[in-house]
């Protein structure tokens, strides 16, 4: 099975190649052609869906260290390595399962330069697996970086009314936080004398330097993830993005983060994560409830959203520097379920904006009278937002919160606080849409969910509850790799 | 060494003086056979890229020509970058009615001192070799006769070139009186375990010379009038190999003659590198011409390059080398690009020109967002990489707080490669374009291939073959 890493990173290639072909032969506006790449980005990301089912099942859920692994020396030291544990798998076939079904939210939606913009999609998805996937430091940051540039032209060419703006916004935010991480990466490689990153999670810092390279990670994964205060562009970005790109961004690309944080802050710089624990912390509880709070007070349905995903990616970093193995599993679970269910939620609003073109609340009300298989999917879905159990979002949340009491007892109660603000703001979005009266008289003629939207909720519809009843399907898998990943920082930080 | 056996390890340069008098013993006569006189100097510059890399190693006319890995490195990189400025150039004034037999003549002079400049041994032939590249590079700006902006960029360009070239031999005789030798060899001995004030005064006004002729900042201000006024091509050529030669005799007379005394050009340098990426990234924001967009760039990106020097490391040396090579790739590909677009025969010269121009131009639209993220440093663009090196040198060398306050800078600059991308794959066409010439067309797609993804692969090669021109200027 060596190879197959390579294989499901660059098979979306395959599909640019593809268009690019098409590009060069057919006139790009022809519908005949637009239609054409669309089924060809479908087409290619089901099947690096199908190879990443295939990577989980034949992924050993009992080995504790990389699998897969392939190895090819270049330049300067560097080499390329690719490999994946218990924490990364799931993210690469996350990606997989939206992929697909951002293309398909995109059918109608996206009406000019069509070919353009499944060609970013499909480069965006290379990239995001790479990160996923990379077990060298310079490779991974390839990967990283270079996901800003078709991000920056999805945001910018197919967004609303003020996207230059938050394109711009999105780039240079992150650029600032990882180029940081860039001097960081430099300097361990001279220090440690190799990029592997198996390797470099063995190797021990100094403890003063420690802290220097933790802080310039901590500058660009608190950009992604986005962490309160440096979450400013995020609801920019997502409100001007099109519905796939906020999809993508809240499904995907916050994970980034997160997974970095686990990846290497924690077994790398374990006294310097131990030191800043607390700074997490606290930066947590603040994003929890600080963000919910605003939340509440959006009038814009994707903003709205926006802001309950810092809120919930608030849970993650609280979960990930809690130190133990609930913490760490609850936060990949909330990782994976934020993804499947926040990328929902963006669907839902994509559903009444494809229609109405406007995503204010108040314009809204009532939809329930005529939409009723919709009013029935969002309601899960905000359930699922909410933390209602049997739903996905119920497990993350209350696992990271048992890992972080154990921790730190006041982050856990006062983080607790944020499941009450999150019913809050997420029924009273429910309520104000959904319910009432259909007072405003355009929405008259709105209709119900068609075929192809009901296609693209099912399987999300299923995953959140299957995930919600059955959490152990993805515990499995991690265990391994979290129990190794728990002790290592145990026995580095004497807890 | 006898004499003949001097002139075995100056081939190059014999193969290209020859040349270019030749040619114009030829051009004289036959003054409308251009197309002729310009393959013909492309051949000649191809036979002393040979010549360059058979050249056997050694020391020729007592010291003062080094024959080693670093001049064959430079020297092949050097000829095949002008040999590339002879099509480009020659079809761009070929279309303004411009028809002068000199200007391939001019690009083998300029390509012979360039590479006098990679071997120099000593103060005098470092001295030949940049005023015989200055002087022929003063004519090629002004080259196009009848446009008053060109005439005035040579004059600019020559005023200050000449102002430069006097610090550079100010600085030369007092080294030379303290030292009691002009030879690199005896400078070291002179300035072992640190120069004395004498010296380092001279070594100052020298770095003064060479920053002026790398453009790094502060001595950088004749960069954007020059870029601006001189013909497109032009300053693709003056752009890219001139500098590399500048910064490989940077290189040698810092590692060769100074380097006893580290420490002491260490922080001027790491002043010029931090002060050069700053001023591209600031000033380069307030840009609306693309040309001098550019120039800031290539001062931003210059300082780098000068960071990688700064480490004073063999590794910094290597970074140095990689960078000035990769970077070369870049602008002139970038230049390649301007010189290839025009709109009604009127050059595209400012950002809101490229409007649209994806639609009308989608091979060069890619080319130049390829290397507006290849000169913005982002992965996994042959800009990058050669970042990558530079920094690594330095944070190797301790110098971690110049790169992290160089990548910052670096940020900064990020803002006007993206609102050129923007300006291209945003907003709306406003005209059609001419059919661009197919020299600079395909140069440009071609370097750009290079930028990504061929330079993926031919960094396996590249970058040890630095580390051996590195090895040869003896730091450790």
């Amino acid at each position: 099975m060596t190879g197959i890493l390579s294989l499901i990173t660059y098979a979306p290639l395959v599909g640019v190649l593809g268009i690019m072909i098409l590009r060069f032969f057919g006139k790009a506006e022809d519908p005949k052609t637009v239609e054409t790449s669309k089924w060809i980005a479908l087409v290619t990301t089901l099947a690096t869906l199908a190879l990443s089912i295939l990577l989980v099942v034949r992924f050993d859920p009992n080995e504790a260290g990389f699998q897969f692994v392939e190895e090819l020396p270049w330049f300067a030291g560097i080499t390329y390595r690719m490999g994946v544990d218990g924490i990364s798998v799931l993210f690469v076939l996350l990606t997989a399962f939206l992929m697909p079904l951002c293309i398909a939210a995109s059918w109608r939606s996206i009406e000019h330069r069509v070919l353009d913009y499944m060609i970013a999609f499909l480069i965006l998805e290379t990239l995001v697996i790479g990160v996923f996937c990379a077990l060298d430091l310079i490779l991974f940051y390839i990967f990283f970086e270079f996901g800003l540039v078709p991000m920056f032209l999805i945001i910018g060419i197919w967004g609303g009314a003020r996207r230059v703006y938050a394109a711009f916004k999105f780039f240079l935010y992150t650029l600032l936080g990882s180029v940081l991480m860039l001097a960081a990466i430099l300097a361990m490689i001279g220090i440690a004398g190799t990029s592997s990153i198996p390797e470099l999670m063995t190797y021990r810092f100094e403890e003063g330097l420690q802290t220097w390279l933790w802080l310039a990670f901590f500058a660009s994964f608190a950009v992604k993830m986005p962490m309160w205060p440096v979450h400013t562009w995020l609801p920019d970005a997502h409100v001007e993005a099109p519905t796939a790109g906020s999809v993508i961004l809240a499904g995907i690309l916050l994970k980034m983060g997160g997974y970095g944080f686990m990846r290497f802050s924690l077994p790398m710089f374990p006294e310097a994560s131990e030191l800043f624990a607390p700074l997490v912390f606290a930066l947590s509880v603040v994003a929890v409830i600080y963000t919910s709070l605003v939340a509440f007070r959006q009038t814009d349905i994707k903003k709205l959203i926006a802001y309950s995903s810092v809120a919930h990616m608030g849970f993650v970093t609280m979960g990930i520097f809690s130190g133990n193995a609930q913490g760490e599993q609850g936060a990949i679970f909330q990782m994976i379920s934020h993804g499947v269910i926040s990328g929902a939620l963006f669907l839902c609003v994509g559903v009444v904006y494809d229609r109405m073109h406007t995503r204010e609340i108040a314009f809204y009300g009532g939809l329930v009278n005529r939409m009723p298989w919709y009013a029935a999917v969002f309601m899960l879905f905000t359930m699922g937002n909410v933390g209602l159990p049997g739903t996905s979002g119920f497990v993350g949340e209350i696992l990271t919160m048992t890992g972080t009491y154990q921790a730190s007892t006041w982050t856990a109660l006062l983080a607790a606080t944020g499941v009450i603000l999150s019913a809050v703001y997420a029924l009273t979005l429910y309520r104000r849409v959904i319910f009432g009266e259909l007072a405003n008289p355009k929405l008259a003629a709105i209709t119900d969910l068609e075929w192809r939207e009901v296609v693209i909720f099912a399987p999300l519809i299923v995953s959140t509850l299957y995930l919600g009843v059955f959490p152990n399907s993805v515990f499995n898998l991690t265990e391994a790799s979290v129990d190794q990943l728990v002790t290592a920082y145990r026995a580095a930080t004497g807890g | 060494m006898t004499f003949s056996a001097d002139l075995g390890l100056a081939y190059p340069e014999l193969v290209l003086a020859g040349g270019a008098l030749l040619l114009l013993v030829f051009g004289a006569y036959a003054p409308r056979a251009t197309t002729a006189l310009a393959a013909a100097a492309i051949v000649t510059l191809l036979a002393a890229a040979v010549a360059a890399a058979t050249a056997p190693f050694g020391r020729a006319f007592s010291g003062g020509l080094i024959s080693d890995q670093a001049s064959t490195f430079a020297k092949v990189a050097i000829y095949v970058a002008s040999a590339v400025a002879i099509p480009l150039g020659q079809r761009w004034f070929e279309r303004r009615g411009v028809r002068n037999f000199e200007f391939p003549v001019l690009i083998l002079l300029a390509a012979l001192g360039m590479g006098m400049m990679a071997s120099a041994g000593d103060l005098i032939s470092l001295y030949v070799g940049v005023e015989l590249h200055s002087l022929a590079l003063y004519v090629l700006a002004a080259m196009h006769r009848d446009d008053a902006k060109a005439s005035e960029a040579g004059l600019k360009y020559f005023v200050l070139g000449a102002l430069s070239s006097g610090l550079l031999l100010y600085g030369a005789s007092l080294i030379y009186g303290f030292a009691g030798s002009t030879l690199f060899e005896d400078i070291a001995v002179a300035a072992r375990g640190g120069a004395n004030t004498g010296l380092l005064f001279g070594l100052v006004f020298l770095i003064c010379g060479l920053a002026f002729k790398v453009s790094a900042a502060p001595f950088h201000m004749w960069t954007p009038d020059v870029y601006e006024g001189a013909p497109t091509p032009i300053v693709a050529f003056f752009a890219a190999a001139p500098k590399l030669a500048a910064m490989v005799l940077f290189g040698r007379v810092l590692a060769e003659g100074f380097a006893g005394a580290i420490p002491q050009w260490q922080q001027v340098l790491v002043a010029i590198g931090l002060i050069s990426v700053f001023v591209g990234a600031f000033a380069g924001l307030a840009q609306k011409n693309l040309k001098r967009l550019w120039a800031y760039s290539s001062i931003a990106n210059i300082g780098y390059a000068v960071l990688g020097m700064a480490a004073g490391t063999g590794e910094g040396m290597q970074a140095m080398l990689t960078f000035m090579v990769l970077y070369m790739i870049d602008v002139t590909g970038f230049f390649a690009c301007l010189a290839a677009l025009s709109r009604s025969s009127r050059s595209m010269e400012t950002i809101e020109d490229m409007a649209g121009l994806r639609r009308e131009q989608p091979g060069l639209a890619l080319a130049m967002t390829a290397f507006s993220l290849s000169a913005l440093g982002l992965p996994p663009f042959s800009g990058f990489w050669a970042k990558v090196f530079v920094f690594k040198a330095a944070i190797n060398a301790d110098l971690g707080w110049a790169a992290v306050a160089g990548l910052v800078g670096s940020v900064v600059a990020a803002f006007y490669y993206l609102r050129l991308i923007k300006v291209m794959w945003f907003d709306t066409a406003e005209g059609a374009t001419d059919k661009p010439p197919f020299e600079a067309r395909f140069i440009a797609i071609a370097l750009a291939l290079f930028s990504f993804p061929l330079v993926l692969g031919a960094l396996i090669w590249i970058y040890p073959e630095a580390g051996e021109a590195a090895r040869a200027f003896g730091l450790a």
